[in-house]
Parts: structure tokens; sequence; C-alpha cells
């Protein structure tokens, strides 16, 4: 077989599986609807604020209900140490302001 | 156009054999591009993914938070301070509600114990939610609550999967907790919270207001902090801000700035995402760089070869184009597939270690792949045409050159 067709067939067969990836994608996202709803319900009848993404510290784990202090809070030089802060940015409210 | 699209396929074949002739800088340029593409795509598809289910799962939280603050800290909220909110022209309903932290020092992790709101409907509609268990374990109409019809009562708690897993425990088994006074209390676990939940659950314990109270010795006077609900959507602002005035410590967090919360959470333009994207983009300009600096002496030679037995400019600039263009979109493929894989079917594998960061309790979860063309067409024009165009623009300058004189500079 040529080099050319070889290459093309690669091409195609990338292309083919991404097209699958993303039927993938769509029929998940369908087919996860009901636990994301569930997951909403669950939000709401509980009164949850925050996705439980980070446990190590308080301010890590609700992330919108932070104090304003937090990168304070050991001591009043102390900096950021727990590595999901180096994920996540300081809330909106606090970046917006002058 | 069918003696066009032929000429192509011997230009695609002489080019792929130029490239097998250096096999390990080719080989190797492809597996470093592959790879940068990979992280980009990585974490394009999971923060993207993350970001979007936060907000469809967060739509429906508290309209506004309302938090004490003393000393710059989270303080507990007096119950007298109910009434004052409640007479807030546009507040529909208040609630308070009891949550705080609690250490296991068996295990090192942190907990988050929460009492459900006492209303009557809603306390049902844990109890009573069937449980729908198939013989291979896996059922799609499984609910979110495992409680098997019991209630929710003093001296029992229903606990996250997260917790279950770490701790290996279930249903029926005993859960100890020092209280603040020492006093150890076991409660009894009531039933756990299902696997497809943990993004929200993991970590969460659900006990009674009287257990709550007995662990942490809070006095029934206080809650923890209120929520509140209000009349018309559009005036959530005012009401907050009316709170406020109203309450000057008080510090109400409305439904919108949770949302953006999330929204602005691991934004690439800031910590641990501006490095792995600028690493990857300095790897990528050095790639254009090294393309764009010029060729080396055997590439020369070989233009002033190809030209010598009568190939034309353009035909060198097509077959150096289609150089550019199999190395980018074979790389930019496989790394966007890898990324597919790796972020929705290992559950961000590579990831992982960076995320679970200095916590023992972590949540497992699976992302619902939210992947649109959007995101493909932007990666794609990140990747592949910056280094097919850097490729074209060193090659129209050699290809122009006289071939005696490229043939005659050997030194390589």
């Amino acid at each position: 077989m040529r080099n050319s067709s070889l290459f093309f067939l690669y091409l195609s067969a990338g292309a083919a599986l991404l097209s699958l990836l993303l039927v993938h994608a769509s029929f998940s996202e369908y087919a996860q609807q009901e636990y994301l709803e569930e997951k909403a319900s669950l939000v709401k009848t509980l009164k949850l604020t925050d996705l439980c993404l980070f446990t190590e510290a308080r301010y890590t784990r609700h992330l919108s209900q932070a104090d304003l202090n937090t990168a304070f809070q050991d001591h009043p030089i102390s900096l950021e140490h727990f590595p999901s802060g180096s994920f996540t940015q300081p809330p909106q409210r606090i970046r917006e302001r002058p | 156009m069918k003696h066009w699209i032929e000429k192509q396929r011997y230009i695609i074949d002489f080019t792929i054999s130029s490239l097998l002739r250096r096999k390990v800088k080719n080989f190797g340029l492809l597996a470093l591009y592959t790879l940068i593409v990979f992280i980009l795509a990585s974490t394009m598809f999971f923060t993207y993914s993350i970001k979007k289910e936060a907000s469809l799962i967060l739509k429906d939280a508290p309209e506004i938070v309302v938090q004490k603050i003393v000393a710059g800290r989270h303080d507990l909220f007096p119950v007298s301070y109910v009434d004052t909110i409640r007479h807030v022209r546009g507040v529909a309903a208040v609630e308070s509600r009891l949550w705080g932290y609690y250490y296991d020092s068996l295990v090192s992790a942190n907990y988050t114990l929460l009492t459900p709101p006492a209303r009557e409907s809603d306390t049902k509609s844990f109890a009573k939610t069937p449980i729908v268990e198939t013989e291979s374990g896996v059922d799609t109409s499984k609910p979110l609550f495992e409680l098997n019809g019991a209630v929710l009562e003093p001296g029992t708690l229903i606990i996250g999967n997260g917790i279950a897993r770490l701790r290996n425990i279930g249903k029926g088994d005993y859960m100890p907790f020092m209280a603040f006074d020492g006093k150890i209390m076991n409660l009894k676990i009531a039933g756990t919270l299902s696997s497809q939940s943990e993004l929200v659950s993991s970590d969460l314990m659900l006990i009674t207001e009287e257990d709550y109270r007995k662990i942490f010795g809070i006095d029934k006077r206080y809650v923890t902090d209120l929520t509140v609900s209000v009349n018309n959507p559009s005036e959530v602002a005012t009401v907050a801000s009316k709170i406020k005035k109203r309450l000057p410590e008080a510090r109400p967090i409305i439904r919108d700035e949770i949302l953006r919360t999330y929204d602005s959470i691991f934004n690439w333009r800031g910590g641990m995402m501006i490095v792995i994207f600028s690493a990857a983009v300095l790897a990528f300009v050095i790639f254009a760089w090294d393309k764009a600096s010029g060729l080396s002496a055997g590439e020369r030679r070989e233009i002033g070869i190809l030209k010598a037995v009568g190939w034309e400019t353009s035909d060198v600039i097509q077959m150096k184009f289609w150089e550019g263009a199999m190395v980018s979109l074979t790389a930019f493929l496989t790394g966007v597939i890898l990324a597919y894989v790796h972020v929705f079917f290992t559950g961000s594998m590579v990831f992982e270690p960076a995320l679970k960061g200095w916590s023992n309790l972590y949540p497992n979860f699976e992302l619902t792949p939210f992947v649109n063309l959007e995101q493909l067409t932007t990666l794609f024009f990140l990747t592949v045409v910056p280094y097919t165009v850097a490729t074209i623009v060193p090659i129209w300058r050699a290809a122009t050159i006289d071939p005696d004189s490229a043939m005659r500079f050997t030194g390589e």
C-alpha cells in the first residue's frame, strides 16, 4: 500500500473515532441528564452551596462561602499553602472591587 | 482534478519517505507535539465540563445565604435575627441552616455535617425514597438516596459515599464522634447517599438537629447561617443590600456569586492553569522557533537536489506544507482522542494527584462529557494552524534559492 494511502487511512480512522467520541459525548450528556437533575434536586433540598471538590480546608470545600480574609487565616502574612488553592480563583466579588 | 489529486499523492508519498529517513527526530517531534495537544485538550475538556456541570447542579442553590461575620471570620448566627430579615421588603421566606465541619483523626479527613431542612415534606421525601437494586448492582433507576426506608432520627445519620468508601462502613454500622465536651457519641448509619451524587455529597453527613447541637455544643439560640428566598428573582441583589443595611455585621452571598465562583474556578488566567498553559505554549514556541529559524543543511541540500531534478518552487512548498500538515494533523487527532479518553474514561488520571492535594477524602465522580465543535475548533486553530504556517515560511525562503548553491553547502 502506498504511503499516502496509509496516511489518509489513519486520518480517516482518527476523524471517524473523533466523531464517534462526539456522538458518545452527546449520548452521555443525554444519559447523565437524570443524574444531573437528581444532583440539582439534592442541592435544592439540602440547600447546598458548593461542589465537593477539595476537602482539605474549609475555604476550599466551600469556595463560595469562604471568609473574606481566607488568605491570611493563619497569620497576617501567611500565604496560601493548600495545593487546591492554586486551581481556584478568589471569589468574583473580591476581584471586581477597585 | 484527477491529475492534481494524483500529483498531491505523489508529493505525500515522497514527503513520508523523507520524514522516515529522519525517524528519531520526526517521531520525537510527533510525540512531543501530541503531548502538548493532549495536555491542552485534557485541560480544556476537564475545566469546561466541570464548569458546565457546576452551573447545572448549582442552579437551584439558595438565592441568598446570610452569614454573620465577627472580626473577619464566620460566626454563629443568632436566631433572633431571623425576624429582622423576614421583615425586609421582598423577602419571601427565611430558613436557618445548621452545618459545620468535623475532623476525623482516624482517617485524617474532614467531613461536612449538615442538618437537613426541618420541613416535614422534605424529611419525608428523603426517607421514603425506595431502593431499586438489581443483581448486577448497576441500575439507572437507582435513586440518589439509599435509605432503605429508614427515617433519619436522633442517634442516626446518613453518610456520603466518599465517607463510606474511606472508612469502609455502611448501613447498620456505627460512627463514633467526639463531642465538644469529650464525650463519645456513637451514631448509627441509617443509609448512604448514592455514588452518582458524590460531586456534591461525598463528604456529607446528614444528622438531626439534636445530635448536631450535642456534638458541637451549640445553643438553640444560634444557627450556622440563613437562607433567604425572594419574591421577585430580579430583586435578589436589592434584597441582599437591604439585609446588609439592616444588619451591618451580616454578609449576604447571592446565588449569582456562587455560580460565578464556579465559573471562574480553574480559570486559565490564574493559578496552576497558567503554569500548564505557559509550559505548553513555551514548548510550542520552541517548535515554531526551530522551524522558523531555518533549515538544516541536509534539508537545504534535499531542496537543492529536488530543484535540480526539475521540481518547481511551488512543488517544494507543497511538499513542506504536507509535511507540516501531516505532523500536526496526526498529533492533533491522537492528542485529542487520548485527552477525551483520559478525562472521561479514566477520571482524569494524570490530573488526579494534583487535584487531590492534601485531602484524604476525594470524590470519585464521572464528569458528563460536555464537548462541542467549538472547543475542537479552538484547539485546532491553537495548534495545527500555527505549526503548519511556521513550516511554510522558511521553506519559501529556501525554495527560492539557487539549487547549485544549496547543494554546494554540505556542512551539517
